[in-house]
């Protein structure tokens, strides 16, 4: 069980490295990036479950989806920061504060 | 028999695209109008056959989501009417069609699941969908909107899909009665307690409670009037607020660590939305922060955990979708005439667009609670709830909230609908039956419900022993 | 076994270290590749062949490829902005390493008992009964979010037909 557990610090050590960097960045892409880390540290965490209860199969299954719902999701939100980009020429999140309140 | 509430709106959305041209565009709005329309029929008559032999689905449809069932039949009818009169463009308009067949087939999945994995699989199609949907005229306040949206909801996601993880891990499968199994005979309360808790914060973010409201009022605001509609009478409402009541009653242990943090969270939402709609001039952005207090006393009344309270909740889930989408279908009617949002700038439209006005009264008066509209039966029956459970001081804020809903209505109203009409407003009219459909309608299901619910009440109180029992 | 096991474990959160603190965006999208490849390691070493091969050709190769695209599109700073920006950046992200190394040291020498008393369950099957048969519904879930994704992208991306001459 000992082992499970350091599995367990990293995913969470990748938990804290996501957050910050969605928190810190001042770049759009470069938040998609931090999504993308948040996404690989909840796929460990289910690997681990599935490893430590002997339901591979099942654990396996479940990344497979959503690795393919990730890539959706990541897929269209370039979409967006391309529009963005269309729009005002830049990749800063300070150019995004028009709507107020 | 209900896997087709899935499946025909996917089948409908590859067979709308393939390339007969002109045809195509034409039939759109039937076919949706068709598929609505029969969902709200298959949820109203008893019909329970079954397309077993060739999928396996793992799908259950109880009270709850007949309910949840029938509002998204009515308001994706109102979004296609108002989407018919209001985006010019054809393609435009033809992808709104396709966009709201596949948030259809999403928020179908979703109240029909039984099974923790497969509701976040929906949850992301509904969750894309209006992704795109929010960006639909590609305008810059959009976009940004969106962006905001993504990213909570991206985070959102992501505390949820830990949380299946831990579950996975304590109880081997990711079906509803599997983790319930679990739960009740397993000894690490712990963790078990902080696997809920995480998976009850992504619901909060997704359902736009306070303090996690942040990309709400925005996106709200920026979209599209038919997707305003959409966003606000039944998105945030499925797929936060039925999502919740499911997990909460189903899956969880409701013990109360749980109940105090819903009714809290629920008492914030209320007060300070609110308190923040009372100093808006936007007339979306108003309404944005009334749906937050509204949508605050459903969870206070689904936190209050008795079988009334229960009840209430779920009927306040009904009126609020269908005074909130009138409300909306309105201000998409007075942004189409007089080409803004800005209250301040309007006066006594009344005279023009009475039609518009009389439902916006009806509405307003719901939504704060004055008899006999439909809104009061609800809001009365969570305070009188929360009141008998002991709960005095959330029953009394429940109904300070009430009054300061009034009021800011009441100032809506002063401002945009009565008084004399300014000059830059002579030439405006009402809108045409498209616009106007919707509302008669929505505004006959309110005063219909509210005159009739004192007789027909016992007849609905049975949905409290299947969720509350 | 349990060392090799520590090394990629290591090596995974370093690239996601990296992947952060970098200063140009196109080196985040390669260390972004490097971190999909080593989970993807991770998880054959789990027992986890399938979802193993399926990480390292999506996440390290089609989602990087989006990456790469988005960002020669968009193109970011020129090479003096992006110094001027240096000093102001390094100041935001130099918290981030120290916050990791203490969270770290401090989970793993609590050793937590983490005793999980995983109730005996038998493996039915393999996973293709499990994703074929088992989870229908999440494949046609699959299904519809493509579809969705598609149409997304075409509406974002494409430009309005012009009406007229």
């Amino acid at each position: 069980m000992h082992l499970i557990w350091i599995f367990f610090v990293y995913a969470i050590v990748l938990f804290v490295i996501g957050f910050y960097c969605i928190l810190a960045t001042l770049n759009l892409v470069r938040a998609l990036i931090g999504i993308e880390i948040l996404m690989k540290a909840v796929t460990l965490l289910i690997i681990i479950a599935g490893y430590a209860s002997g339901r591979t199969s099942l654990s396996q299954a479940l990344v497979i989806t959503l690795i393919v719902v990730e890539t959706v999701l990541i897929a269209v939100a370039m979409g967006i920061v391309l529009s963005v980009y269309k729009h005002t020429k830049s990749l800063d999140t300070k150019n995004l504060t028009n709507l107020k309140g | 028999m209900f896997s087709l509430l899935i499946l025909l709106p996917a089948l409908s959305v590859m067979i709308l695209n393939l390339p007969f041209g002109r045809l195509m565009r034409k039939t759109a709005f039937y076919l949706c109008l068709a598929l609505f329309a029969a969902q709200i029929l298959l949820v109203l008559l008893p019909v329970s056959s079954g397309l077993e032999p060739i999928f396996q689905f793992n799908l259950m449809v109880d009270d709850l989501s007949r309910v949840v069932l029938f509002c998204i039949g009515i308001v994706l009818s109102s979004a296609l009417f108002v989407g018919e009169h209001i985006i010019r463009d054809d393609d435009q308009r033809f992808n709104f069609q396709n966009l709201l067949l596949i948030a259809l087939a999403g928020m179908n999945g979703i109240v029909m699941v039984k099974d923790v994995f497969s509701l976040y699989v929906f949850l992301e199609i509904t969750a894309v969908a209006s992704f795109v949907l929010i960006s639909l005229y590609r305008d810059r306040d959009a976009l940004e909107a969106a962006f905001k949206y993504f990213i909570l909801s991206a985070i959102a996601t992501v505390l949820m899909l830990s949380s299946i993880a831990i579950l996975l891990l304590v109880s081997g499968d990711t079906g509803f009665s599997a983790i319930n199994a679990a739960i009740m005979t397993s000894q690490h309360s712990r963790l078990i307690m902080m696997a809920m808790g995480l998976f009850i914060c992504g619901l909060f973010i997704k359902g736009g409670l306070m303090p996690f409201h942040g990309w709400l009022p925005d996106a709200y605001s920026a979209a599209p009037a038919p997707v305003s509609i959409l966003l606000a009478g039944i998105v945030t409402k499925t797929v936060g607020i039925y999502a919740l009541i499911r997990i909460v009653t189903l899956v969880f242990v409701f013990n109360d660590p749980i109940k105090y943090l819903l009714m809290f969270v629920g008492a914030v939402s209320i007060v300070l939305g609110a308190l923040a709609a009372l100093g808006q001039s936007d007339f979306k952005r108003m309404l944005a922060y009334s749906s937050i207090s509204q949508v605050g006393y459903i969870i206070i009344g689904l936190g209050c955990g008795t079988p009334l309270a229960i009840f209430g909740a779920i009927f306040h889930l009904l009126n609020h979708a269908i005074f909130k989408t009138l409300l909306f279908v309105n201000s998409a009617a007075v942004e189409l005439e007089t080409g803004s949002r800005d209250m301040d700038k309007m006066s006594g439209l009344a005279e023009k667009m009475p039609l518009t006005g009389i439902t916006s009264v009806l509405a307003v008066l719901s939504t704060a609670g004055i008899p006999p509209l439909s809104g009061s039966w609800s809001k009365l029956i969570i305070i009188l709830a929360l009141w008998m459970a002991g709960y005095r001081a959330y029953a009394v804020i429940a109904v300070t909230a009430s009054v300061i809903t009034l009021a800011y209505f009441l100032s809506l109203q002063r401002r945009v609908f009565w008084g004399k009409p300014g000059k830059e407003f002579s030439n405006i009219k009402e809108p045409g039956f498209m616009m106007a459909f919707p509302a008669i309608v929505l505004a006959f299901i309110i005063v219909a419900v509210g005159i009739l619910f004192p007789y027909l009440a016992h007849e609905f109180m049975n949905i409290k022993e299947l969720i509350g029992g | 076994m349990a060392v090799i096991d520590e090394l990629i474990l290591l090596m995974l959160a370093a690239s996601a270290l990296w992947t952060v603190m970098t200063r140009s965006l196109l080196r985040s999208a390669i260390g972004l590749a490097l971190t999909s490849a080593m989970l993807a390691i991770l998880m054959f070493r789990l027992n986890n062949p399938f979802a193993a091969v399926f990480e390292l050709s999506v996440c390290a190769g089609l989602i990087s490829a989006l990456f790469f695209c988005i960002i020669t599109i968009t193109e970011p700073l020129t090479p003096e902005k992006v110094r001027e920006e240096a000093g102001a950046r390094f100041g935001r992200f130099l918290y981030l390493p120290v916050i990791v190394l203490i969270v770290g040291l401090v989970l793993r020498f609590l050793t937590v008992k983490v005793d999980v008393k995983i109730p005996a369950l038998e493996e039915i099957a393999d996973v293709r009964y499990y994703l074929w048969a088992y989870r229908q519904l999440d494949l046609i879930g699959q299904i519809i979010i493509l579809l969705c994704g598609v149409f997304g992208i075409v509406i974002l991306l494409k430009e309005l037909r012009k009406k007229g001459g």
